[in-house]
């Protein structure tokens, strides 16, 4: 047997496992469609503000359910915790310095994270399931009965962020928000792009596959979930932060089963266990929502349907997943 | 010496039925010692029974001189209680270099890191690829488990269990299933073990029993009949009739 040194090592590793360039292209992309975007929809930036939000509701709820196999239809209540407590601090206590609602979100989405975990992990398949249910609703009855706070079902207003880092007013066409929000995509994408590929992610896919061997290596899956769902309420109270300072309201459909429900649609659309599968999914099901339906406002949701039956039915692994499979099958065949 | 490894009347039975009764066994550091006994007699039970994959009706395990009765199995594999499956227990969607990785990632308290890629840690790298490559499994090292051949798999599955370093190793069966020109990677792999490692193997192959074990237990009907010298256990009457049972019983005997 031959000496091999490190480099041989590193030398030989594959493709997909090269640094630098699936972070680049998706930066690339990410950039790319947000200047399209707002060249594309400059009345309506409104709109695709909302689309960010909503795609990191979905890239948290991928942290938790496409890297970790956990089944949940409760995942909006991280969203809206973050919401909630961004446009708290600004209309009931005047902190209204973006950055710091956005902690105040992002501390928000941690806890409820917590929280959530603690619960949903106590039980698998489907009461898993069933107990994510009934922790949207719990979430979303407490909004709606602390109306002092929350403003209940009217929502909550009278949210006003300053400008941002003391400079760019958030204006009416929303393009500081706009802008505040790619920025915060691209952040987001970065460090999660980080996670899944160190150690921590590595640990979770593999308790994904097989939780009581992972117990056989001596590491703790409970343990690893309860982080993944911390991190993952935090990205999700980066997405209800967002949500409540470009849009300044807070409503309850924040916190709703309803919203819970179609960012599992858009993740599956997408494609589960890819960050950019999250994206393709929520940008696609958003647009179905609303571009397609304001030309169609009678079939869009049939649609919508008609695509996520061909998609589960036909592509299981998403639009990206079944795309990007298909790219490499075609560059093995080279 | 004093034991690093110990039962004590450990029992437990299902649904009435005795599979392992009464079964008391210690092992000082450095031994290699077979577990052998006919299909069913209840050697993988007290696998999990020690590891603490199932709950015993009454008994004590020890570990280094702390009773781990009452710690789950997670913290025996902390105090380096490892073991390796029968029937392979793999991640199909991850690599051989990644189960490595992650072993010996968790072994050193890193399993937990938000950020880096073992495949850019020399060290872990180092390891990943002596280990792989003693088993034979350097040229796959990036290939997904599920294409991989069973016999192979077996083999990872062993590279698993050595790469987190244990005190006291269990192996259940580690050469079923590897075809019999690649047996001699697992005997190798034995041989190179740290001298102070104590390893109960359970195998059926007697030549690598033989060849292998100082120390032969013979496990039947979930109680230990036989415990001493390889020479030995051949000409023991009570193992002989335990065999020759189940050879009347069954088609093969280990
Ligand atoms: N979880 C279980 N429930 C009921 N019976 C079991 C269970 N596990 C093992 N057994 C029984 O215990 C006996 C011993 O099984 P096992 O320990 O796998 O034997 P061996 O590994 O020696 O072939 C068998 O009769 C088996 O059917
Ligand atoms: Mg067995």
């Amino acid at each position: 047997m031959s000496m091999t040194t490190t480099n041989d090592l590193i030398a030989e590793r594959p493709a997909k496992h090269r640094f630098g360039g699936g972070d680049l292209i998706g930066l690339g992309v990410i950039l790319a469609l947000a200047v399209i975007g707002y060249f594309l929809f400059p009345n309506n930036l409104a709109l695709l503000t909302r689309i960010i939000a909503i795609a990191l509701l979905v890239l948290s709820l991928d942290l938790v359910t496409g890297y970790c196999g956990v089944a949940t239809l409760g995942h909006a209540a991280l969203f809206g915790a973050g919401a909630y407590a961004a446009g708290i601090v600004s209309a009931h206590y005047g902190i209204n310095d973006p950055i710091a609602m956005l902690a105040f979100g992002i501390v928000a989405g941690a806890i409820a994270g917590l929280i959530c975990g603690a619960v949903i992990l106590r039980a698998h398949g489907l009461p898993q399931l069933v107990l994510s249910i009934a922790l949207i609703h719990l979430f979303h009855e407490f909004a709606n009965k602390a109306s002092s706070w929350t403003g209940g079902s009217d929502g909550l207003s009278g949210i006003a962020p300053s400008a941002l880092i003391g400079l760019y007013e958030f204006d009416l066409w929303g393009r500081t928000a706009y802008v505040f929000g790619v920025v915060l995509l691209v952040l987001v994408f970065f460090i999660l792009r980080l996670i899944v590929r160190s150690p921590f992610g590595m640990l979770c896919r593999a308790i994904k596959e097989d939780p009581i061997r992972i117990r056989s290596m001596g590491a703790s899956p409970k343990a690893a979930l309860m982080k993944m769902y911390i991190i993952s309420g935090a990205v999700a109270g980066v997405g209800g932060a967002l949500n409540a300072i470009s849009t300044q309201v807070v409503g309850l459909d924040s916190l709703s089963f309803t919203m819970s429900a179609e960012s599992l649609v858009m993740l599956v659309l997408g494609g589960t266990g890819s960050l950019f599968g999250a994206l393709t999914g929520t940008i696609v099901f958003m647009f179905f929502e609303d571009v397609v339906s304001a030309a169609n406002p009678f079939h869009w949701l049939t649609m919508v349907g008609a695509l996520l039956i061909a998609v589960v039915l036909f592509a299981p692994k998403g639009l990206f997943g079944t795309a990007a499979a298909f790219v490499a099958r075609r560059r093995e065949a080279k | 010496m004093q034991p690093i490894f110990e039962v004590r009347n450990l029992k437990r039975a299902f649904g009435g039925l005795a599979v392992t009764n009464d079964v008391s066994l210690s092992m000082a550091p450095g031994d290699r010692v077979a577990l052998i006994g006919p299909n069913g007699a209840g050697k993988t039970t007290f696998v999990n029974l020690v590891t603490g994959n199932l709950v015993p009706d009454s008994g004590d395990v020890r570990l280094g001189g702390e009773t781990v009765t009452g710690i789950d199995a997670i913290g025996r594999v902390r105090r380096g209680l490892v073991r390796s499956f029968q029937v392979t227990r793999l991640f199909l969607d991850m690599t051989p270099a990644e189960h490595v990785a992650l072993a010996v990632l968790q072994r050193d308290g890193r399993s937990g890191r938000l950020f880096g890629n073992f495949l850019a840690m020399p060290d872990v790298m180092d390891e990943v690829g002596q280990l792989l490559g003693k088993l034979g499994l350097r040229d796959l090292m990036h290939r997904k488990v599920s294409e991989i051949a069973y016999g192979q798999q077996r083999l990872l599955e062993i590279a698993v269990a050595l790469a987190l370093k244990p005190k006291v190793l269990l192996l259940d069966e580690p050469a079923a299933g590897v075809p019999q020109s690649d047996t001699g990677r697992i005997e190798q792999a034995l041989a190179d073990l740290p001298a102070d490692l104590a390893v109960l193997m359970i195998e059926h192959d007697m030549d690598l029993v033989f060849r292998f074990a100082k120390r032969v237990v013979v496990l039947a009907a979930g109680a230990i009949i036989f415990d001493g010298s390889p020479s030995d256990v051949t000409q023991d009457p009570r193992v002989r009739e335990a065999y020759l049972g189940s050879y009347a019983n069954a088609s093969h005997a280990a």
